[in-house]
């Protein structure tokens, strides 16, 4: 066997380590309810979760609770499934929090509250306006 | 309205789109024509075809740029990205803010870069000038902004639509159809700031750059001349490699300077679509130097030049198809160009594999078996491990784009990228640094002499055992125990020992080759600044009170976070903090005003003075930048006294509070301090109830625990805020406090009109103290002083010490003079064989 083949097997393993790994560590996608369900199997991984901020028939966010310091708060996000969910953030509300139209939470459920430990917006608002306000 | 500006830039556009086809057919007919009059004015026609699309494209940046400078809200990027505001400098920044004018940054630098290469090639010229005008087309059909007719297909998006074009379905538009808001929606802050006015050119430069070592790559497999093309396409590699690797790296200290998350990197796609080609841009260096010594790696080097343009086409894809919505903090968001982004990605990834596929068979490549102690063998193991390192990063990155294509086969895939993205690029990114550290230590032996086992014994002896007493020292001082921190603080002592030997021994003789050894020290000085400043950052604000600030926030939060009251030291890790005060920065660049000597107006940009300061006199209006408060924060330690400025950025639109640090640099270790939690100005002050007191003219009494005296009690003729008639009497009182740094003054009224009384309360806000003219007492000559008190201002910090970060911004600069110095002595080379007549 010549050194070169060695050689290409050896990259060959750790690509496919790298592969392995991958799959292994990718968090999923998932809906509140599945979310939920893997939680109460015993399940603590993270997962995301991809919903929007609930908003009243104005189009105003409601139900945005700030902890008593400003350095937490909760917030109720509705999922692809229309779930509602409180979910509560340990970190000072991110820019551009209101404005989003998408939510995308990273986190897990401890008991019937969903923690977040990451949140991604979506906002057309920062490379995009939407209207004009006079 | 200004219609001419829009459509002067449009009508660029256009002539810059058309002209680069134009430039385009003729540097492909050129390259296939043997006659040589032929040749020659089809090359002619080439080169004034380019010519006519550099200036188009330097007439559209003109165009925006007026459009930005003169404020035409009209036009929809002037009212999205600028207002009247912004300083020069941030205006400049808002053109590329926009995703069209980042292409048009994009084309600019690549319009410059053509006609460089059309005035220093002579043999590539058409050959590689047919490429750089495809991809010129490309980028301009990207900002075309033309519909179709029959198909209603739209083609790019232009910075030069109208407001109302774009935002057809605002109400005030169908009323009003001239309608032009007075003012923009402004620059987000946090882009204000100057790394964003160099950072982009630089990166896009780099991005620029790449296209012309692919060019000559594709040059030479179609002119089947496919040794020839590695000479010319290396000092531009090397180029691409030095401002790519630049530009990258201040993005990251922009994001160490202005965000507070307290690193420079986060692993965020958008940062990984460009780590990846940077690495694979420099194993591609690597196997094309080989291939200039010793005739192998010439496949190599073709994938790889090619896989690098590919890429960036990929990364450019990725940030702006919106595909990496659901996993980004920051991407852009789609413009509807996805569809024009995956043809210009599948044209030249397509184009370059079949060109490269029916070319193969006749690529020359040695059939030798790389001895082990031969330089080739280790440095195409070094590249192989760069790739590695790339595809590590590039295949979670890319797990949206997967989703995508399996929802497209009617299949549903949920995966998303791993939650914990530091931990986990950094497990696998931490070993294969430890390789790279050890390959280009050893690798560098080989590369300069043909060794043999006993040799190379001889020769890295002495520098393995130098590596090993620094690395032994370190270890201990900085007591690292990890294993695998430890063999990579080896690893990176090695190369720099290694290395420095190598440059002591060639810069004797020759200066001009020392740039792999210069680059080499440089990247093992930035892997010892990365595993330090991110493996051993230490949280030093520890709250020492055994008071808990906050219920609701993390056990985290009370812990590593510390409460300063305004004037109150405390002692943390062996320094005495104080919160000094809060500061306003002066719009006309002249530093600092306090905020306590001024009055807030309806305008945040505008201010009051209160008393005769710093130059300024009562009552003049001051312009500052109102969104920002700096807290003046004094660190003391064993007679040495430095202050920090931490900023907070107050935005109510944003929904928040951004806070950008303030850092104290050694060389041993950065002290890096952001608020983590404010006042809030708008919040309504919580009083205590009113304590009354009887006093007299310079009797001493407390106030919230502060000496204090009334010094006068004057009748007075005017009252601010109010209009005083003859009947009315009023009274001023004027009451010195003294604060712990100073005295204060302050004068409350006491007013009687139509024989009732007012009283105008006097804050001293830096104390927390109202008072209040309650009553006088003629027969006594005494007063009733009121007093109220509240918590005084407050800030909650958090410190973290980053030891040895700035031998990673040094190790930076080192590289980049290594990069510079190889690309020096190649570019040389290019033109000696030019000026032999031989490319």
């Amino acid at each position: 066997m010549k050194k070169s083949h060695i050689f290409i097997i050896l990259i060959i393993a750790v690509a496919i380590a790298i592969v392995i790994s991958t799959g292994n560590d990718a968090s999923t996608y998932v809906s509140f309810s599945d979310a939920y369900q893997m939680a109460s199997t015993g399940n603590t991984s993270s997962i995301h979760v991809v919903g929007e901020l609930k908003k009243d028939a104005l189009g105003n966010v409601v139900g945005i609770y700030e902890g008593a310091d400003k350095v937490s708060f909760t917030f109720v996000m509705i999922d692809d499934q229309q779930k509602e969910q409180v979910v509560q953030y340990n970190q000072p509300m991110p820019a551009d929090f209101t404005k989003s139209e998408k939510v995308v939470v990273v986190g897990h459920y401890s008991g019937d509250n969903f923690i977040a430990e990451k949140i991604l917006l979506k906002c057309p608002s920062k490379y995009q306006e939407e209207t004009v306000t006079v | 309205m200004h219609y001419f500006i829009g459509n002067l830039g449009h009508f660029f556009v256009i002539l810059a789109f058309i002209s680069s086809l134009a430039a385009f057919f003729s540097y492909f007919k050129a390259t296939g024509k043997e006659n040589i009059t032929k040749k020659e004015s089809w090359l002619l026609n080439g080169k004034i075809s380019f010519y006519v699309h550099a200036l188009a494209v330097l007439g559209i940046s003109i165009s925006l740029f007026v459009i930005l400078a003169n404020h035409y809200f009209e036009y929809h990027y002037a009212y999205s990205y600028s207002d009247k505001k912004l300083p020069t400098h941030y205006l400049i920044s808002t053109f590329w803010n926009g995703q069209e004018g980042s292409f048009l940054l994009w084309m600019f630098w690549q319009a410059v870069l053509g006609i460089i290469l059309i005035h220093t090639n002579k043999f590539w010229q058409a050959p590689v000038m047919t490429i750089f005008a495809l991809v010129q087309a490309f980028l301009a059909s990207m900002i075309l902004g033309i519909v179709l007719p029959v198909i209603d297909f739209k083609i790019g998006s232009s910075p030069f639509i109208l407001l109302r074009e774009s935002m057809a379905d605002a109400p005030i538009f169908k009323m009003q159809p001239d309608f032009i808001p007075k003012d923009g929606n402004g620059l987000n802050p946090l882009l204000q700031n100057y790394w964003m006015v160099i950072h982009p050119p630089t990166l896009f430069l780099g991005f620029a750059t790449t296209l012309i070592p692919f060019s000559f790559c594709m040059a030479g497999l179609w002119l089947k001349k496919y040794r020839d093309w590695v000479r010319p396409a290396l000092p531009w590699a090397l180029f691409s490699g030095a401002i790519l690797g630049l530009g990258i790296l201040m993005g990251g200290y922009w994001a160490y300077e202005t965000l507070n998350f307290g690193g420079y990197w986060n692993w965020d796609p958008v940062e990984n679509a460009v780590y990846v080609p940077w690495l694979i841009l420099v194993a591609s260096i690597h196997t094309m130097i080989t291939y200039k010594n010793s005739e192998t790696a010439l496949k190599a080097s073709i994938i790889l030049v090619t896989a690098t343009f590919v890429l960036i086409l990929y990364s450019t894809f990725l940030t702006r198809s919106g595909v990496l919505g659901d996993a980004s903090v920051h991407s852009f968001t789609d413009l509807g160009l996805s569809g024009q982004l995956l043809v210009y990605l599948f044209v030249f990834l397509l184009g370059a594999v079949v060109l490269s596929a029916w070319r193969w068979k006749e690529i020359p490549s040695s059939e030798k078996e790389a001895s082990a102690y031969s330089r080739e063998f280790w440095i195409f193991i070094g590249a192989t491990t760069l790739c590695l390192m790339g595809f590590q990063v590039l295949l979670p990155t890319s797990i949206p784009v997967w989703n995508k294509i399996v929802s497209l086969f009617g299949g549903s895939s949920n995966m998303a990228p791993p939650a914990d993205q530091i931990g986990f690029y950094s497990k696998f990114q931490l070993w294969f640094a430890i390789a790279i550290g050890l390959l280009s230590a050893v690798g560098q032996f080989f590369w300069w002499k043909k060794i043999d086992k006993a040799e190379l014994k001889k020769e890295l002896q002495p520098p393995a055992l130098i590596a090993l007493l620094v690395f032994a020292l370190i270890i201990t001082i900085g007591q690292v125990t990890e294993p695998a921190y430890i063999l990579l603080t080896f690893a990176s002592v090695f190369t720099i020992v290694a290395n420095s030997k190598i440059l002591f021994s060639v810069f004797k003789n020759s200066p001009g080759l020392s740039g792999g050894a210069v680059a080499h020290i440089g990247m093992g000085m930035m892997l010892l600044g990365i595993l330090f400043s991110s493996g051993y950052s230490k949280v030093v604000s520890i709250n020492n009170t055994g008071l808990l600030y906050s219920r609701d926030a993390g056990e985290e939060f009370n812990r590593d976070n510390l409460l300063l009251f305004l004037h109150e030291p405390r002692t943390m890790a062996g320094y005495e903090i104080e919160y000094i005060n809060q500061k306003l920065e002066l719009r006309n660049g002249n530093g600092f005003i306090n905020q306590y000597d001024v009055q807030l107006t309806a305008d945040p940009d505008k201010v009051i003075a209160i008393k005769d300061k710093d130059g300024f006199k009562a009552k003049d209006t001051i312009e500052v930048y109102g969104e920002n408060t700096y807290y003046q924060i004094e660190f003391r330690k064993d007679g040495n006294t430095y202050t920090l400025y931490p900023r907070a950025q107050i935005n109510p639109d944003m929904g928040g509070i951004l806070s950008s640090p303030d850092i104290h640099r050694t060389l041993k270790a950065d002290f890096y301090t952001y608020t983590s939690s404010i006042m809030k100005p708008d919040e309504e002050k919580e009083w205590s109830d009113m304590e009354e007191l009887r006093t007299s003219i310079n009797k001493e009494f407390f106030a919230n625990d502060y000496v204090s005296t009334v010094a006068a009690v004057t009748r007075v003729t005017e009252v601010p805020g109010t209009i005083l008639t003859a009947e009315d009497v009023a009274v001023k009182a004027t009451i010195t406090v003294k604060g712990s740094r100073e005295e204060y003054t302050v004068e409350p009224y006491f007013l009687i009109r139509d024989k009732l009384v007012g009283r105008i309360s006097a804050e001293i806000p830096q104390l927390g103290i109202l008072f209040t003219l309650v009553n006088i007492h003629p027969e006594t000559n005494e007063f009733t002083i009121g007093i109220n008190t509240r918590q005084k201002d407050w800030v909650v910090i958090k410190s973290l010490e980053k030891p040895l970060i700035n031998v990673l911004w040094m190790g930076t600069l080192v590289l980049m003079a290594g990069f510079s110095i190889a690309m020096v002595r190649r570019f040389r080379e290019f033109r000696l064989m030019k000026e032999k007549g031989l490319e």
